[in-house]
């Protein structure tokens, strides 16, 4: 996917200006973290969990060499294969190449950041094979020749009304007089028309939530169970996996699992939880012939072992990015590349580059809200402020900011000269403003000044104040 | 030349060296593999049997799911042709070919289509056997194999499955330890399904719909067969 | 009282030394009530925050070693501010994790030091003000006070002391106003739309005045309700409990001197 990062201002300004998105965010800020809440008050046990799932993904992380390995040779074992891939085109060809060799027309696909990141479906298209994403969300998007604008809900900034008209373009086959006006008679078109889809399969690929190295067993983890279909159908299950997502074992996947669906939908768990080891067994009367992994690396090697590392932590559940007020002002395609919101702030920049999306980890009031929700207790502002620091370390900050923080700093370091120099200035600030008690407008302040008021000064500093009293003697009291 | 492997577990093992003293010894890491241990497992499913049931039944209507529970396994085939008649189905079913379901007595039942195999796309009603249920959230474990086709699971729109009641554990963990009964440390079927629920979607406005592409309805039918047992399977 | 006086260094924050010195006389007066005897050391300026959020860690960490040895001598460290209280009680530690010598004195600072209401109720046991003010209010939990200090019950705690107040609760009271230090100049686009719902929800309160203990929201707040014509005063918790409203709300005119509406 070509990013759009760069341009996160730009982005934003459009989305704010957009009415569809911003109905989408005004209705999805208050539905996700509602049922979070709620979610999270039945079970005792939940900030426990979050602990608990956390301590465990730090100590696969720490371990991930070892349980790489095992993971694959339990994959061998159960007659899987398991494709390493350094790089996004790694995966692209290594998937590729399996699905040629199968002569594959058309290719199922159930949910997958990974495919995103990796812009898989261009490249399979490109070679001429259909791809039908079979998520209903990213069913929607494909039709409208869109990105994801979340990881788990990609829809989220389609209204009805939109996907009603998309339907109606793309299915043209299907009677014109048809009611399509609510979300009930939209499900079941995609069902209709994605049965048929599944069928015609012969390739059905699937992201995983997690990876067992005890087993070698890849978890998916869906509500529509379109992922299922997908993987259950075709000859062919390819399961695109990055290399953080192994844990060593049931018990453990359990204790993440109970948190995941909580934090994500607020749902307890969601409606499928897929296990799925290896290739159909002589004796199963279904299930795919081959079972692929590609195990992507594509630069979370060289977040281990630096300051990034907490954010390979990450289980994608998306509560981030839901009790984001950043998030909720601009909408998900404003951040600009695959993966939105806070865990995007923090995880972009790891893969495409600062340089290209420095403004994500800037764009933040450090709010703290994305803390308070991870299930696995990432750091994200504290790994944001890394970039800043990088940022700031490589001259990549802009240069009237590096500026005015500069003079500030000299002062703030020299509190004579500061107590001084600010008791000067705000004297005349205060001479200019105090009567109307504001200013509309002021030079140097437009950034502050466009969309609200500035209070005036009340005149003298609190440390001219207090000195006047300490002076005036400790009669006063 | 490096291959990939070695290339990416290469950057792995030299990133790790940086900052993660490796406190855990190589035989301690094999055996968290080999012997795997419960974390914190939630109050919420210690419970006698007979309640941790109760749960099941509860949390599953909760999910949308309906849950039907008779006496004996004999009342299956009644109880299908009630289900179907209630919601107006057709009364034809797709049986998975577990040895427990086929025995049962569906030639009584001269009104009802019984056929047995994987799904087929026109299947409307799928009947399956489950392998443990998971009170705690209302889960339902079905896995692979010769008596459970998984596309039984998927493909047709109402999935009814007949559940026993010594087959309901507390925990996921409980579940796992009956399927490495079964299967063995370390192994496991090709697919093992936790159902919570029929299919559903929030995908559009959030309005959560059911049947997305999974089953629209699942009926589960629990069977009391007495108190827990020691797992095997029933398909 | 038996005790001996706590000594208190008062962290005024800059933005109270510059904007509002009334909320540092207000937390005075509050400090002083409660049994302290207050300070406030020539040497300090700023916390450091906003070149701890703009990624310059050299200086923050010149301005911390400052504000260290500003308030070495005090019991306590007070400041009228969750944000630039959680900046020396969270932060400092962070800045010196590899030198065990700078460590352990921002460690020692951290733990001396306190967002002002909290203090009141949590350290020096207050539960109730002597203070009236005859007006329905809504508070705004501003983020750093709220999630990285716990501030949240102990302003509810204290305003339900105050005479004739009453408090009617904001329906998104823990989401970010928008402020963020610089943030709001840096990206204003993003911050109006934040501002603006929080201000959408301050108004639907029907609260004359809003509360919060974080000047820099309130200022952001402040200058949003004005902006968009509202006549909702905006004032610091701290001059509330500290009955000290006889000063012009924030942004107000001069001569506005309404303390009780009616």
């Amino acid at each position: 996917m070509q990013s759009r990062s760069h341009s996160f201002k730009e982005n934003a300004r459009e989305a704010i200006a957009d009415p569809n998105i911003q109905a989408a965010m005004a209705k999805m800020k208050v539905g996700f973290t509602g049922k979070r809440l709620a979610a999270a008050a039945r079970l005792p046990e939940f900030e426990a969990l979050r602990d608990a799932a956390r301590d465990i993904k730090n100590h696969s992380l720490a371990n991930l060499d070892f349980y790489l390995e095992r993971y694959e040779a339990k994959v061998l074992e159960t007659g899987g294969q398991v494709h390493w891939a350094p790089t996004a085109a790694d995966a692209r060809k290594a998937i590729l190449d399996i699905c040629e060799r199968a002569g594959a027309k058309t290719v199922t696909k159930g949910k997958s950041m990974i495919s995103e990141e990796i812009a898989l479906n261009d490249h399979l298209e490109e070679a001429g094979m259909t791809v039908v994403e079979t998520d209903l969300g990213e069913y929607i998007i494909q039709l409208r020749k869109e990105p994801p604008s979340h990881i788990i809900a990609p829809a989220v900034h389609v209204s009805k009304e939109q996907v009603e008209a998309d339907f109606r373009a793309q299915h043209q086959h299907l009677p014109a007089e048809r009611s399509l006006s609510e979300p009930t008679d939209l499900v079941n078109e995609a069902r209709q028309i994605l049965r048929q889809r599944y069928l015609d399969a012969d390739v059905g690929i699937t992201g995983a939530n997690f990876l067992i190295a005890e087993t070698g067993t890849s978890i998916i983890v869906t509500n529509e169970g379109n992922g299922d279909l997908t993987q259950s159908l075709p000859k062919i299950h390819i399961v695109i996996a990055s290399i953080e997502k192994v844990v060593p074992n049931l018990e453990d996947a359990s204790t993440i699992l109970r948190v995941l669906a909580r934090s994500a939908t607020g749902q307890e768990f969601s409606a499928y939880t897929t296990l799925s080891t290896g290739p159909r067994r002589a004796e199963d009367p279904d299930g795919p012939e081959e079972y692929h992994v590609i195990l992507l690396d594509n630069g979370r090697s060289s977040m281990l072992g630096s300051e990034f590392q907490d954010m390979l932590r990450c289980i994608r559940c998306g509560a981030c990015m839901n009790h984001c007020p950043v998030y909720h002002a601009v909408g998900g395609h404003s951040y600009g590349w695959v993966y939105p919101g806070p865990m995007g702030a923090v995880l972009t920049p790891n893969l495409i580059g600062v340089e290209e999306a420095g403004h994500l980890p800037n764009a933040s009031t450090f709010c703290g809200r994305c803390e308070s929700v991870c299930p696995v207790r990432i750091p994200l502002p504290k790994m944001m402020r890394h970039w800043r620091e990088r940022e700031f370390e490589r001259h990549l900050t802009p240069k009237s900011v590096r500026h005015g923080l500069g003079v500030w700093a000299f002062m703030a370091r020299r509190p004579a000269l500061y107590h001084r120099l600010t008791g000067l200035g705000i004297r005349a600030l205060a001479a200019l403003g105090r009567r109307r008690g504001r200013f509309t407008s002021l030079p140097l302040a437009g950034g502050w000044t466009k969309y609200r008021d500035l209070p005036a000064p009340q005149g003298k500093t609190f440390q001219q104040l207090w000195a006047e009293k300490q002076k005036n003697g400790r009669a006063a009291k | 030349m490096t291959t990939a492997r070695e290339q990416i577990l290469g950057a792995v093992k030299q990133s790790l060296k940086k900052n993660n003293p490796s406190g855990d010894r190589p035989d301690e890491l094999a055996q968290r593999l080999s012997d795997p241990k419960a974390n914190l497992i939630p109050e919420r499913s210690r419970l006698p049997h007979p309640a941790q049931v109760d749960l099941m039944e509860s949390m599953l209507i909760e999910l949308s799911a309906t849950v039907k529970r008779i006496s004996s396994l004999d009342e299956v085939p009644d109880e299908v042709v009630t289900y179907l008649k209630t919601r107006n189905l057709p009364q034809e079913v797709r049986l998975a070919p577990s040895k427990e379901l086929q025995a049962l007595a569906w030639d009584d039942q001269s009104l009802l289509k019984v056929s047995c195999g994987p799904a087929r796309e026109p299947d409307q009603v799928s009947v399956t056997g489950a392998f443990a249920a998971v009170a705690e959230t209302g889960t339902l474990m079905l896995h692979s194999g010769p008596e459970g086709p998984t596309t039984l699971n998927f493909l047709p729109e109402n999935h009814i499955v007949v559940l026993r009641s010594s087959q309901v554990v507390g925990a996921y963990e409980e579940g796992w330890a009956r399927l490495r009964k079964a299967f063995g440390n370390g192994t496991m079927p090709r697919t093992l399904n936790m159902i919570s629920g029929p299919s559903r979607t929030g995908d559009i406005e959030q309005k959560i719909e059911l049947g997305a592409h999974g089953p629209r309805r699942l009926h589960v039918i629990i069977v009391e067969d007495g108190h827990a047992e020691t797992g095997d399977s029933a398909g | 009282m038996s005790k001996p006086e706590p000594r208190v260094g008062l962290f005024v924050t800059c933005l109270v030394d510059l904007f509002r010195p009334s909320v540092g006389f207000a937390a005075v007066k509050l400090l002083e009530a409660a049994g302290c005897r207050v300070e406030v050391p020539e040497l300090q300026t700023c916390c450091g925050q906003p070149a701890y959020n703009s990624g310059d860690k050299a200086d923050t960490r010149a301005i911390a070693l400052q504000v260290i040895e500003a308030f070495r001598d005090f019991d306590y460290v007070v400041a009228p501010s969750g944000s630039c209280a959680a900046m020396i009680k969270k932060h400092y530690p962070e800045l010196f994790e590899k030198e065990p010598e700078q460590l352990a004195k921002a460690e020692e600072l951290s733990a001396r030091t306190f967002e002002l209401i909290s203090f009141l109720t949590d350290v020096m046991q207050l539960s109730d003000v002597e203070a009236a003010f005859p007006q329905t209010v809504t508070y705004h939990d501003s983020c750093s006070g709220l999630r990285e200090l716990g501030v949240r019950d102990q302003p509810r705690k204290l305003l339900s002391s105050v005479n004739a107040l009453s408090l009617v609760e904001l329906s998104d009271a823990d989401i970010c106003c928008g402020f963020g230090g610089t943030f709001c100049v840096k990206y204003p686009d993003i911050s109006n739309i934040m501002v603006t719902s929080k201000t959408g929800s301050i108004e639907s309160t029907g609260a004359q005045t809003l509360l919060a203990g974080d000047l820099g929201c309130l200022m952001n707040m402040a200058g949003k309700l004005q902006r968009s014509g509202s006549d909702i005063q905006v004032r610091h918790v701290a001059e509330v409990l500290a009955d000290m409203t006889d000063t012009p709300a924030i942004g107000a005119a001069e001569g506005d001197t309404r303390n009780g509406g009616n």
